[in-house]
């Protein structure tokens, strides 16, 4: 069992080795190795193949002679999964992206064995036109953004439960279980103005005060790691990147509430978050960290690891505490609420991955400096999941408050192919829209609650002119109609009718009437569905229909997609000025629908057509149009 | 309703050891449906009748509540796989650069549909939600491989890879 001493000198002891990590700070300090390459190894520069590069590095390194010089450091994510495989070298702070094995023997020989960055593979936004080299930190993407949660993810070693320790890491945890009482801890957190970040925005210091006054022998502490929300990867990547800080709020959670049992809930999706967060509960428990007696007091706690098994539903509270009990994950009706009855029939406190992220560093740095950060109702960072039609796409961490144009042009870099920005989809399948004309909003849950969205867990997917809102719109539906658990009937029902009608509109079948059946539909849906799924499923729908109304109607009445995208409305066809006759559009048509005579403008037969969309992709002369 | 697999079971003894180990090691832990059937699947590689039922009789519930969990989390699959797993990410980034038409494009290629395996048993074709790896969309994988930034174009060429793959596989076991 570790002391807080003993704590306090793995912390001296590897300081120095994890402050060389600071985006662009000068000569090492007192650290053993000369240089410390960090490589991204979060799911998307693994899929980029960042293991080979990890591999390639060693083979280099020893062939060099370097391994006493040089530290290799398998991290989190750092966030810009677009430039992925990434690699960043300190202490310069030289940030190599999109890095290829054939690359490193050039960058290990010019740069760890001589000294000299290779400045023409490092990631052009970090050299400037004149050549000098900035940090990651004053590039567009990082330089807006304020990393709270997202803290350690691509600094430190997340199998490695010292370097955690090293930025200070289950110091929290020694302060409340040596000098706070439980009522203290849920004074900083509501001092604090955290609220849930996985959707419903509830102030978790309330939530924990509901827990701690709810008399039983036993309570329970979950997390919620099942993060369904299609386009959301925030947690997965605190999760593989900084798994030690979600143990120690919990046992912090544990201790205030009274509860010495966890459970993180995490989709089987996410094996490498699994993989992290087994090896950091070994790791915590080894330490003591984890256990009885932590610390050499009287508190005891122990987390368990239950694996989803693909239910969007889980992500929903009582959902998920009926899965982890064995059960169909299907929602119960609330109150009573889990603070009351959760796990197990016990009193039960669930938060997000994110939520927990934040815990550790409110208690050591105090409810002030959490509040000073956000809006006058949402403090704090939020981390989004910035993807789509949209030039960086990766997690940006900013203060709540941040427009969502700062996010989208400047951190984001704005919607690629010199297309234009049409909407910001957040909060998955139960948020809404934000149409470009509200692209000044700033970002925090009342805002976003005005506009007919929500927070949700953070996606947001961004969508240029090319994107049909009534097919994302379906797009939407079709998953809630799978994802729905069937337990009541307007969401079991009302999804899969709401999906018909508006199927109906993408394939130019539906009459104006049906707009107002749609809206009726889904306020019942809204008022009468047992859960949050069921009863946020029609915000799709609401919001595109409330914004682009027009776009609606185009299908309805005109029979027209205006942004091409529904099959059904296309047509397409050969422009006779610009075809030809090369045959290469005819050749490969798979319906053999296209007729002409070789040097002759071609026709394509529309009863034939099945609209796949191959002869447009093929022509040279960008003759064929779809209308 | 319940369909049969058209493929039969082919379960050896040992896998049945090693499933009624597992489950006489966890079947005091509060919840153990769960991490059972994941165990279940991860022996046989999906959860026919026969596998539930040894499920059902030794955690002592109803085969008719071990099946409404199998079919209620996607996960779980009542059909053999292929050799081969390919799967589509739909999640929405990957939808919103065009996940659909790459799904097209191999239901069409393999002549299957999705949660069904080519009759050589060499693909199987499913849809995700989601791997997490948004910042490579369009998404394809195939086993543990990740193809990012896929085209309809490229299908072929990653389909022939498994192909000669499965070919010399099965050579060398004959």
């Amino acid at each position: 069992m570790l002391s807080i001493d003993e704590l306090n000198k793995i912390r001296e002891s590897k300081k120095k080795l994890v402050e060389m990590r600071h985006h662009g700070d000068g000569a090492p300090k007192g650290c053993a190795y000369k240089y410390q390459v960090l490589v991204c190894g979060g799911t998307g520069c693994t899929s980029s193949g960042s293991k080979k590069v990890i591999e390639t590095l060693e083979e280099e390194i020893k062939k060099n002679g370097l391994e006493k010089d040089v530290h290799i450091v398998r991290t989190g994510c750092f966030g810009l999964c677009s430039l992925g495989p990434i690699m960043i070298v300190y202490p310069e702070g030289s940030f190599y992206a999109r890095v290829t094995t054939d690359e490193i023997p050039k960058i290990v020989e010019q740069h760890l064995k001589n000294g000299k960055v290779v400045k023409e593979m490092l990631y052009e936004q970090t050299v400037k036109e004149d050549g000098t080299v900035i940090s990651l930190d004053e590039t567009d993407f990082y330089r807006k953004q304020l990393r709270v949660a997202l803290r350690n993810c691509g600094v430190i070693d997340p199998e490695d439960i010292e370097e955690y320790i090293a930025t200070g890491g289950y110091q929290a945890l020694a302060k409340v279980l040596t000098s706070m009482t439980p009522d203290d801890v849920i004074d900083v957190l509501l001092k604090s103005g955290l609220r849930g970040r996985g959707g419903g925005g509830f102030p978790t210091g309330r939530k924990w005060a509901f827990a701690k006054a709810s008399q039983d022998d036993q309570k329970y502490v979950c997390c919620n790691a099942d993060e369904g929300d299609p386009g959301a990867f925030m947690d997965r990547s605190i999760l593989e990147g900084d798994p030690h800080s979600i143990l120690e709020a919990m046992a912090i959670a544990g201790y205030t509430i009274g509860a010495d049992k966890g459970y993180i809930y995490v989709r089987a999706e996410y094996p490498v978050a699994v993989e992290r967060l087994r090896i950091a509960i070994a790791q915590a428990e080894e330490y003591g960290l984890l256990g009885d007696g932590i610390f050499g007091t009287d508190f005891s706690f122990r987390v368990e690891l239950r694996l989803g098994a693909g239910a969007f539903v889980c992500g929903e509270e009582t959902a998920l505490m009926t899965s982890i009990e064995g059960h169909r994950g299907e929602p119960r009706p609330r109150p009573p609420f889990p603070a009351v009855k959760g796990l197990f029939g016990k009193p039960t406190i669930l938060n997000n991955v994110e939520t927990y992220a934040n815990i550790p560093q409110i208690i050591t740095k105090g409810a002030e400096w959490f509040a000073s950060m956000g809006t006058e109702t949402s403090k704090g960072t939020k981390v989004f999941a910035l993807g789509g039609k949209i030039t960086n796409v990766g997690l940006v961490e900013v203060p709540m408050g941040t427009t969502l144009r700062e996010i989208i042009e400047e951190i984001g870099g704005g919607v690629p192919d010199g297309k234009k920005f049409k909407a910001a989809q957040t909060g998955g399948p139960s948020g809404g829209c934000i149409p470009a004309c509200h692209i000044d909003v700033p970002i925090d849950y009342e805002h976003l609650m005005a506009l007919g969205s929500m927070m949700g867990s953070g996606g947001l997917i961004v969508m240029d002119e090319d994107t049909c809102m009534v097919d994302i719109a379906k797009f939407f539906l079709e998953f809630t109609v799978d994802e729905s658990c069937g337990k009541c009937t307007p969401c079991r029902i009302g999804t899969r009718r709401l999906y018909q009608f508006i199927d109906r509109i993408t394939k130019g079948k539906a009459e104006m009437e049906d707009i107002a059946k749609i809206k009726e539909l889904c306020a019942h849906m809204k008022s009468t569905s047992l859960c949050a799924l069921g009863q946020t499923t029609p915000n799709p729908v609401i919001s595109t229909m409330h914004y682009f109304e027009d776009e609606y109607i185009a299908h309805v009445k005109d029979k027209t997609c205006p942004s091409g995208v529904c099959k059904d409305l296309l047509k397409y066809q050969i422009l006779p000025d610009k075809c030809k006759g090369c045959t290469l559009c005819a050749r490969n048509c798979p319906v053999d629908a296209i007729s002409g005579a070789p040097k002759k403008p071609h026709v394509i037969d529309r009863h034939k057509c099945i609209k796949c969309g191959l002869c447009m992709r093929n022509c040279k002369f960008d003759a064929i149009v779809k209308k | 309703m319940y369909k049969k697999p058209s493929i039969p079971f082919k379960g050896t003894k040992t896998q049945e050891n090693e499933l009624r180990d597992f489950i006489l090691q966890e079947k005091d832990v509060p919840g153990a449906l769960m991490p059972v059937l994941q165990k279940a699947q991860e022996i046989y590689g999906y959860l026919p009748i026969e596998v539930q039922t040894i499920v059902a009789d030794m955690l002592g519930l109803s085969l008719s509540e071990v099946y409404g969990v199998v079919t209620f989390y996607s996960q779980f699959s009542l059909n053999p796989k292929g050799d081969h797993r390919i799967s589509i990410c739909l999640g929405t980034a990957c939808y919103v650069k065009g996940a659909d038409k790459i799904l097209e494009a191999l239901q069409e290629k393999l002549g299957i549909k999705v949660g069904e395996c080519t009759p050589d048993g060499v693909f199987s074709l499913d849809s995700c939600r989601c791997v997490g790896a948004c910042g490579l969309a369009p998404v394809m994988m195939v086993d543990d491989d990740v193809y990012g930034r896929m085209t309809v174009d490229q299908i072929d060429g990653i389909l022939q890879k498994y192909i000669s793959k499965n070919h010399e596989f099965r050579k060398r076991k004959k």
